[in-house]
């Protein structure tokens, strides 16, 4: 087969044709795909809740509320799904999201009523790998970081660089400080949600 | 020239990153671990054949002067049906990935390959020449992941091999990316020379 001329009629028909085609097997794929994406997110956001608030019987994910902050002059809004056990609420696990090294530091934070850290889960990060990424064991029960049963109630929690209580991942300050910005600004998140039912119940 | 050799021709004597030097974006940036670059050269691998395949069985109708779009559309179609797939099946891979995915599409050895092999040479041959490209390209960030990650944490495809405080942390930045591959090249030099 000889190869088609390059006149305008031809370049245009071509293009647009392949340009058609392609459209059409993404907008299948797409379509093919929505389900299980949307699936795989749900799944991974349901494994985290269980894991930083444990104990439930409710549905958290379901029954998620949005609370609205303005933080340094910006408004933020943050996810916190409550976790009920025989209708007793035994924690909430707050999703919070800040600006870490490498981007968006997307953080799943888990507290008791009393404002007590449970545990916390990192969703999302693009922290440099085996440094700012540690940042997900670091901070767990029994690590050099631990901020499990620490309390951002009475003062904010800061890097001991900063006069504070944590330590800091070597070599990763920057990861450190937004990841404990994050839970600090949880903490705000749940404790307005809390507040906020209180008084609606009362 | 035969098959074998097209595919030998992409592993090793034009090796993409030893040799060529195509794609440096995404061998410096996501072969942090071995794993990571393991999975991107598969990743690539898989839409450098696709794209291979389908531009040398489509070249004949497309015109000369719009050839450049033309492949442009076909490397973005096949890299957002990866990331599709990829999203959905396995998230996890698809995370550690991230923004490297997407940039797929501008990675020059895929267009490279469209323009100087596919557009010239028939189905089969194409075929072979993305699997070889493919090949050399994750053999090579496999490597280097692999000796970054282990002079970097201590670990091999997170295998623990010695304890992890006595690793270069610069080995897993970037500047640790640009000496690994230094060397590389040199010792691939160094062999090739001899053969």
């Amino acid at each position: 087969m000889k190869k088609l001329q390059s006149s305008l009629r031809n370049m245009l028909l071509v293009l647009t044709g392949i340009c058609v085609i392609a459209t059409g097997i993404l907008a299948y794929v797409n379509q093919l795909t929505t389900g299980p994406i949307a699936q795989a997110k749900s799944a991974a956001l349901k494994t985290a809740i269980a894991q930083v608030v444990s104990g439930f019987d409710n549905n958290p994910a379901n029954e998620v509320e949005t609370v609205t902050l303005t933080l340094e002059g910006k408004e933020l809004t943050f996810k916190v799904y409550p976790a009920t056990k025989n209708k007793q609420f035994i924690g909430a696990a707050v999703e919070s999201v800040t600006l870490g090294f490498g981007g968006d530091l997307k953080v799943l934070v888990g507290f008791d009523p009393e404002g007590n850290i449970l545990n916390y889960s990192i969703l999302e990060t693009s922290e440099t790998p085996g440094l700012g990424s540690r940042a997900a064991t670091w901070f767990q029960e029994g690590q050099k970081g631990s901020v499990i049963g620490l309390s951002p109630k009475e003062k904010a929690l800061t890097v001991s660089k900063d006069g504070g209580e944590v330590q800091a991942i070597t070599a990763s300050t920057i990861t450190s400080r937004a990841f404990l910005k994050a839970v600090n600004q949880a903490y705000m998140a749940y404790a307005k949600q809390e507040t906020s039912q209180t008084t609606t119940q009362k | 020239m035969n098959n074998f050799k097209t595919l030998m021709n992409g592993v090793v004597t034009e090796n993409p990153t030893f040799v060529l030097l195509l794609g440096m974006c995404p061998t410096l940036g996501t072969t942090s671990s071995a794993i990571n670059g393991f999975g991107m050269g598969i990743a690539t691998l898989f839409v450098l054949v696709c794209s291979n395949v389908v531009i040398s069985s489509i070249k004949n109708i497309i015109p000369d002067m719009v050839r450049i779009p033309a492949f442009v559309v076909v490397i973005a179609s096949f890299v957002t049906l990866l990331q599709m797939v990829m999203q959905a099946y396995t998230p996890a891979l698809y995370n550690s990935l991230g923004i490297f995915i997407p940039l797929i599409v501008v990675n020059c050895i895929l267009l490279g390959r469209a323009e100087a092999f596919a557009a010239k040479n028939k189905v089969i041959p194409s075929f072979f020449d993305g699997l070889g490209m493919g090949l050399g390209f994750t053999m090579a960030l496999t490597i280097l992941g692999a000796i970054r990650e282990l002079i970097g944490t201590g670990k091999i495809f997170s295998v623990s091999l010695f304890p992890e405080q006595y690793g270069m942390l610069l080995f897993v930045l970037a500047p640790g990316a640009f000496i690994a591959l230094g060397y590389l090249i040199a010792v691939v030099n160094k062999i090739k020379g001899k053969a």
